[in-house]
């Protein structure tokens, strides 16, 4: 069982570099995982795996939508494609092709997406995709998973080559602390419990993991008792685990680097509201592109700093 | 050598089942379908190997996409015909409960269907990628996938275009049927194509021409493009004429998506013979 004292950064490495890790373990262990980019392979971090095997490597230039379709071909005959590029040309210039021939066509593509959200930084918004997990959240039958560090990351790319179906793989830019024990295992679709507690739940994907547990430590030292669950797999939600804390605390708080609307905090109150409905604070972009900056200095712009989560955690307390 | 006389007999029937299909349900795409009934035929009755008990991977097999997905009573009734599920099926065309969807799709599992398509501009990069899964495996068959030349419009169809010759998918052939209409018009019209050789030339295929509307032509085009090994991808630009077979459909944009009533019904399948049973209404 794990719990705050044991969540300790032991040092700092990106999400994408656990995505290229990972990929290198799948690719060890299935000759029939292959690696497609759009003109990004320096970014996704994954030489070792397209120096190791080249042939199971497809450089498909810029040109998302047909790298979309080369995947959709490649797992009708077998493959395990991941498509790799930024989150934002992973999802919304390519829906299309993700529904049709990969979604509906029922392609066990599996997308993986760096990049995502506001700690992109400085690219701007062009870049900084906040509605992707709504995206691919909608689409039916596609897996939606958000790790939130470079341990989880490198766990979720082996756990993903093992299941059969179209996955969304959302992952990220920066350094960022590395706090889940490198031996934890990672299962599609059940939520992690990281400390447990009784005044309030706190719901965190991706990123903003470590903003919880730093802010779970705050409250924790003010008497506040912190139920902290890390949603990896935002669909299909582990609708039991939030269920069952929700019963507990009487309080949620939903943390994302994602618009408000469609993703983490959305599947939770869609939960709640049919099973046990509950007062609820976003930790969330509040309906807004980003802009340039530097990741840090975006999340805590944004509302999406250690402070916001302890700040929300206190209203939503307060409502009970 | 092919029995280009039985081939034509099979595509009549193929012509009543696209006009009984789209009568029966008021809707879909006859003008097309009709139109490539000759193609499908002739790849699905001589010149594809391939299995009708249906394996999704196609070890071993020749494959057909269809990524104009909207002239699918053609291709549902080529692969029931070719045994792939009992032809009686076909009267569920369209109806609510039925796998043979509006637009091809894998999600009711029909046999034969490898891509859902519908949205055009998709299927050549589907392709690239199962021609690129083929080489992968040592297996030298050929993938065709065949659009319509209004889907050339779409972007996507450009990226594949690029791709292919890069990866020298030389086990890939692309057949574009040129009827020189789409739904709002001429393409000439509605957006210019220019010329279809040029263009593919530039970006490195081969280009080799047909007249999709005769057989005996027909089938010695495809049998040379499978047999091709150059290094290059193929694209056949293949004429053809929209409604072909029925004389009052026969080379306008008109019947692109629009059902016979009653009477032209029956005026349509007087002139197509009967030649393998009309499925039961």
């Amino acid at each position: 069982m794990l719990s705050l004292n044991k969540l300790q950064s032991t040092g700092k490495k990106a999400t994408r570099d656990g995505f290229g890790a990972g990929l290198k373990a799948a690719g060890d262990k299935h000759d029939n995982v292959i690696m497609l980019t759009a003109d990004l392979r320096g970014s996704m971090k994954s030489e070792d795996f397209i120096n190791t095997y080249p042939d199971r490597f497809i450089q498909c230039g810029i040109s998302e939508a047909n790298m979309m379709g080369v995947a959709a071909g490649l797992a009708t005959a077998g493959k395990i494609p991941m498509t790799t590029t930024f989150a934002n040309f992973s999802t919304g210039r390519v829906y299309d092709q993700i529904r049709q021939s990969i979604a509906y066509s029922d392609k066990n593509v599996k997308i993986c997406a760096s990049h995502a959200g506001l700690t992109l930084g400085e690219d701007g918004a062009t870049h900084q995709i906040l509605e992707d997990i709504g995206m691919m959240r909608m689409l039916p039958g596609m897996t939606v998973i958000n790790p939130c560090d470079y341990n989880q990351t490198k766990a979720a790319v082996q756990a993903i080559a093992e299941h059969h179906g179209p996955v969304y793989l959302r992952f990220g830019r920066p350094g960022w602390p590395i706090f889940i024990p490198e031996d934890q295992e990672f299962v599609i679709g059940k939520a992690l419990h990281l400390n447990e507690g009784s005044d309030v739940s706190i719901f965190a994907t991706g990123h903003l993991v470590w903003h919880a547990v730093e802010a779970a430590r705050q409250l924790e030292a003010e008497g506040i008792s912190v139920d902290l669950i890390n949603i990896h797999t935002i669909k299909p939600l582990d609708e039991a685990a939030v269920i069952a804390s929700a019963k507990k605390t009487g309080a949620v708080v939903s943390c994302e680097e994602h618009n408000k609307y469609g993703g983490l905090g959305s599947a939770i109150a869609e939960c709640l509201s049919k099973n046990h409905p509950t007062f609820q604070e976003y930790v969330a972009t509040d309906d807004t592109f980003g802009e340039s900056g530097t990741a840090n200095e975006l999340l805590d712009k944004y509302g999406l700093g250690i402070k916001d989560v302890v700040a929300a955690a206190k209203r939503a307390i307060a409502k009970k | 050598m092919a029995d280009i006389k039985k081939l034509e007999s099979i595509a009549s029937q193929v012509r009543r089942d696209i006009i009984r299909q789209v009568y029966l349900c008021q809707s879909g795409h006859p003008g097309g379908s009709l139109g490539n009934a000759d193609l499908l035929v002739a790849l699905y009755f001589e010149v594809m190997k391939h299995d009708p008990s249906f394996n999704m991977k196609a070890e071993g097999e020749d494959v057909f996409l269809l990524s104009n997905g909207h002239i699918s009573p053609v291709f549902y009734s080529v692969l029931a015909h070719a045994g792939y599920f009992p032809v009686a099926e076909l009267a569920t065309f369209r109806q609510i409960n039925s796998r043979v969807q509006g637009h091809p799709t894998t999600h009711e599992g029909l046999p034969g269907i490898r891509i859902s398509s519908g949205s055009l501009g998709q299927g050549p990069s589907v392709a690239c990628g199962m021609a690129m899964a083929k080489r992968m495996n040592g297996d030298d068959r050929t993938v065709f996938v065949l659009t319509g030349d209004g889907e050339q419009q779409e972007g996507q169809i450009w990226e594949a275009a690029l791709f292919a010759p890069h990866n020298k998918l030389e086990n890939l052939v692309l057949i574009i049927d040129d009827n020189g209409q789409q739904i709002d018009g001429p393409t000439e019209e509605v957006l210019r194509l220019g010329s279809f050789e040029d263009k593919y030339k530039a970006f490195g295929w081969d280009v080799m021409h047909m007249d999709g509307n005769n057989m005996a032509e027909t089938v010695k085009v495809l049998k040379e493009a499978q047999a091709k090994r150059n290094g290059k991808p193929t694209c056949i630009v293949m004429k053809t004429a929209m409604g072909k077979g029925v004389d009052f459909m026969e080379g306008t944009h008109h019947w692109h998506g629009k059902a016979p009533s009653e009477e032209q019904t029956k005026v349509a399948l007087a002139q197509l013979e009967e030649t393998l049973g009309d499925f039961p209404a």
